[in-house]
């Protein structure tokens, strides 16, 4: 199956729902919720982005970029593994600014040249997820990556101990304000 | 010959008889070729489980990489997998060439094309080594080391290291080839073709190595997209997916070669994958020495390099899958958050749904003939 | 008086030759282990294009000398855990059998230890004990390695001793004795008068031999020999890429070495069977005719019979430099699907010839 670029951009607005959905960065307060999420945020306060977009190859390295909210994410990886696409990655970028945990998801296309990602945004205080592993197997192992290098936990996760960290490790290195 | 025999409860004691034994493979062991360690619950030679469990030499590259500057990481991308360190640079210099818009001039991704095939190549002959020393065939692994040796001193005689190679810098090369380099790389392609004749002649074609790779740990096309599996494992399993021509980068796409495939998914036919990519690597080697333009092999390069706020991917072919590395930039001289994602990490992650009811030594075939290294894995 | 030292002499002598054969097999046990290693891993490194050990001494020849002193020099160390006693006996107990069963070896025509009418089988019976020993020092090494180890080995061995025995009886009925130097004697008068070439053609008779399958024979023995001494690419026993070092996991020192004698001297055991039942054992290559009978004396015997021997010994080594180890259940498969058919098949057919020209005579 080759899916194409308009197939999965009108599957992601779907997702996403009717509704536009508000372009403005949360606040940087640490009151932020992850309810309004369908936020979406460029790095470091830049322009706002629309949620789903078609960015160019050359450039990115991938050609579609999506932002969900953190309840879609196994819809959405639902739509990718019925689109025929292979786990790439899942991780984590820590935006303490914002004081927001991004969550990446990166996929490739085994038979086109279709390197898709969708992302969303969790509070860096409550950083929740569900998790994907029952749509991908694979994402088992990189969401216990994420979950010690971010502390961002999945919910619905089989095994969430530290997978590269020592098995009694409670520190997350890769969030900003670690301090070894 | 695989049996399908039900997990025993492994309840407490006073229960039912627990009849399953674990047996702790690693971190020490002659089969796992580093400090992996598998926890496998056997039923005296099958195994009901075979959890891996890995980070015995994590060391946190993607911390490391935001606290140094973008050049100042090159070095280490050479460490994560120390057999494709050439592969791994590129993904790196790529990585950010593509968002810092450098230009690269062509010589230099031709000579980086030849470097990487020539590492791809070495890379590979260290595992058909390797995995005939799992099988207990001792000799073949100094025959490949032999070869091994042509090549590590032709990259030596570039860029002075002979394992964890850093030739490339944002932009193009550290330096330029010279005539010794074309003129032993081409003896090392026509010495090569009747060298992979003879492998193929003294070892594939053995009953022995015929039995205990047919048929033996399959691994689907479902699975490795499941697992995000890569490189020969997928193909192997059938899929034409090869980063080089699915999502070309360099110059790859000026090139002639073919993308070796066999549907049988068992370790046979991830074996002649690799095989065949040895010698696919050196008709790329072939081409890309014909086609050498001349020039500069280095591009214009901000002399304090800042990149773009956003994030960038950039993925190359490395000898064991697809290795990706995803940059975050905050505008600043040093990365915000580096992301690699690496081949042997998603290939072993499917050991334990593959190994479930294998026996023992199959398992450590199939093991084998996934090609892990384990700093790749632990990063 | 001179008749009563005669008389003393007499009562002596018996007891003095076994001592000396005592003495003379445990050196030549004890060299050739020693050799033995050094002879594998020269010859792997001829295999594999490299030099080998050539430093202690000239070329290496003190190599051997070298290893043993270091393993003597290593501590005996019993694992907390294990089975002591077990564990100590293990290594003595796969040393004793070749050594027992090397005493009814005839090397020479009248250089043999003690020349048992049933030499054969007192062979085969000592022989057997080789399979309980490792099974007992994997075993109370209490290793999870060694323990798997062991039911392998277990396993190996029952399945190779049943088409070894096999291929043995048929040869007994072709020679009719279990007396190792009697089967020597009737190979007498060239190479083609040898087991493995008379079962074809018996020039002799000038008719049919007793089995035109003995060379097929003669490759299942030297299979099961390689199974049975646990040899590459059959040693399911060591393994070390799967079990570490299997039932020997946990020794060390000179516990570990005498393991690695008792392989050795298993190997020259072996082979000295496969020289003896197939390929004349210390009989010269030509028929004593003319100046060709020089070479058959009896200073002559033990030098075929040690060239025979070690050119096999070389076969087992070059094997294992060669093949990949097989997996344990083709290996079974081998054995119960392959080997023991062919095996009752030969040993049928040998009857039956045997019995041909007698049924032909009394038919017509």
């Amino acid at each position: 199956m080759k899916p194409t670029l308009e197939q999965l951009t009108a599957q992601f607005t779907a997702l996403n729902g009717p509704a536009p959905v508000a372009l403005v960065p949360t606040q940087p307060a640490a009151s932020a919720v992850p309810a309004a999420a369908a936020t979406a945020s460029a790095p470091v306060a830049a322009a706002p982005k629309p949620p789903v977009q078609t960015t160019d190859f050359a450039i990115k390295g991938y050609v579609f970029d999506a932002t969900v909210a953190p309840a879609q994410v196994v819809a959405a990886a639902a739509i990718m593994e019925r689109a025929g696409f292979g786990l790439d990655a899942v991780t984590g970028v820590d935006w303490i600014a914002q004081n927001e945990m991004e969550v990446v998801y990166d996929f490739f296309h085994p038979e086109v040249n279709f390197r898709a990602v969708y992302r969303t945004r969790v509070s860096r205080t409550t950083p929740e997820i569900p998790t994907i592993s029952p749509v991908f197997a694979g994402a088992n192992w990189h969401e216990r990556e994420t979950h010690e290098f971010f502390g961002i936990r999945f919910l619905g996760h089989p095994d969430l101990t530290p997978l590269l960290l020592p098995e009694d490790a409670t520190f997350h290195p890769l969030r900003k304000d670690y301090q070894p | 010959m695989n049996v399908s025999k039900e997990l025993l409860p492994a309840g407490p004691s006073g229960e039912a008889p627990q009849e399953t034994f674990i047996l702790n493979l690693g971190p020490q062991h002659p089969a796992t070729h580093g400090v992996l360690r598998i926890r496998t619950t056997m039923d005296g030679e099958w195994i009901t489980r075979a959890e891996p469990i890995i980070g015995y030499i994590h060391r946190m590259h993607e911390k490391m990489g935001e606290n140094r500057t973008w050049a100042k990481f090159l070095p280490n991308t050479g460490r994560i997998d120390y057999l494709s360190a050439m592969h791994y640079t590129h993904a790196f210099v790529g990585a950010v060439e593509r968002a810092a818009k450098i230009e690269v001039p062509p010589r230099a991704e031709y000579v980086r094309v030849i470097t990487s095939e020539l590492n791809r190549i070495a890379s590979h002959l260290v595992w058909w080594g390797a995995l005939l020393l799992d099988l207990g065939g001792f000799t073949p692994i100094l025959y490949s080391f032999e070869d091994r040796e042509l090549i590590l001193d032709l990259l030596e005689g570039l860029c002075g290291a002979r394992l964890t190679f850093c030739y490339y810098r944002f932009g193009g090369l550290c330096n330029d080839v010279d005539a010794e380099f074309i003129d032993g790389t081409r003896a090392l392609v026509k010495h090569m073709r009747p060298r992979l004749e003879m492998y193929r002649a003294l070892v594939t074609g053995n009953i022995i190595l015929r039995k205990r790779l047919e048929g033996i740990g399959p691994i689907t096309a479902e699975m490795c997209r499941k697992y995000g599996a890569t490189g020969p494992v997928i193909r192997g399993a059938g899929v034409a997916y090869d980063v080089r021509t699915v999502e070309p980068y360099s110059v790859y796409p000026q090139f002639d070669f073919k993308i070796p495939t066999y549907p049988e998914a068992d370790s046979m036919a991830r074996y002649h994958v690799r095989m065949d990519e040895m010698e696919q690597s050196l008709r790329i080697i072939e081409q890309a020495l014909d086609q050498l333009p001349d020039g500069p092999v280095m591009g214009k390069v901000p002399r304090v390099l800042k990149l773009p706020v956003g994030d960038t991917t950039y993925a190359v072919e490395a000898a064991r899958g697809r290795f990706m590395v995803r940059i975050v930039s905050d505008g600043k001289d040093t990365p915000y958050r580096l992301k690699l994602r690496t081949p042997c990490f998603s290939n072993l992650s499917l050991f334990e749904e593959a190994s479930k009811g294998m026996m023992l030594p199959d398992a450590l075939a199939m093991l084998g003939s996934l090609d892990l290294v384990i700093p790749d894995i632990d990063r | 008086m001179s008749a009563i030292l005669d008389f003393l002499l007499g009562l002596a002598w018996p007891w003095t030759r076994l001592l000396l054969f005592l003495v003379g097999i445990c050196a030549f046990v004890g060299l050739n282990a020693a050799y033995l290693v050094l002879a594998e891993r020269k010859g792997a490194a001829r295999f594999q294009r490299r030099p080998g050990p050539n430093e202690a001494g000239y070329a290496g020849w003190m190599q051997p000398f070298a290893d043993g002193l270091k393993l003597l020099s290593k501590q005996v160390l019993i694992p907390p855990g294990t089975d002591a006693l077990l564990y100590c006996v293990a290594p003595l107990m796969v040393m004793a059998p070749p050594l027992m069963c090397l005493a009814v070896v005839p090397f020479g025509e009248s250089l043999v230890a003690r020349n048992l009418d049933y030499g054969l089988l007192f062979v085969f019976s000592f022989g057997s004990i080789n399979v309980m020993a490792l099974m007992l020092g994997g075993w109370a090494s209490r290793n999870k390695f060694s323990v798997i180890s062991s039911a392998r080995v277990v396993s190996q061995n029952v399945a190779y001793e049943i088409p070894m025995l096999l291929v043995v009886i048929t040869l007994l009925m072709v020679a009719g004795t279990l007396d190792l130097n009697e089967v020597i004697r009737q190979q007498t008068g060239g190479f083609w008068q040898w087991n493995i070439l008379r079962g074809i053609w018996d020039f002799r008779a000038g008719h049919i031999g007793a089995n035109f399958l003995m060379p097929v024979t003669f490759i299942i023995f030297y299979t099961c020999m390689l199974a049975e001494t646990n040899r590459a690419p059959f040693d399911m026993a060591e393994a070390e890429s799967e079990l570490v070092a299997g039932a020997f996991t946990e020794y060390g020192g000179m516990g570990f070495g005498v393991f690695f004698m008792a392989e050795y001297a298993n190997i020259v055991l072996g082979c000295s069977l496969a020289t003896i039942l197939f390929l004349g054992g210390w009989q010269s290559p030509f028929p004593p005719v003319s100046f060709l009978a020089y070479f058959s004396g009896p200073l002559w015997g033990p030098i075929w019979f040690l060239a025979k021997m070690y050119c096999l010994v070389f076969s087992v080594i070059w094997v294992r430099w060669t093949f990949p180890r097989t997996q344990f259940y083709n290996l079974l498969n081998l054995s119960w699907k392959i080997l023991i058919p062919i095996s009752l098949f030969t040993l049928l057919l040998t009857g039956a010839l045997m019995k041909l020209p007698l049924v032909w005579r009394h038919l017509f």
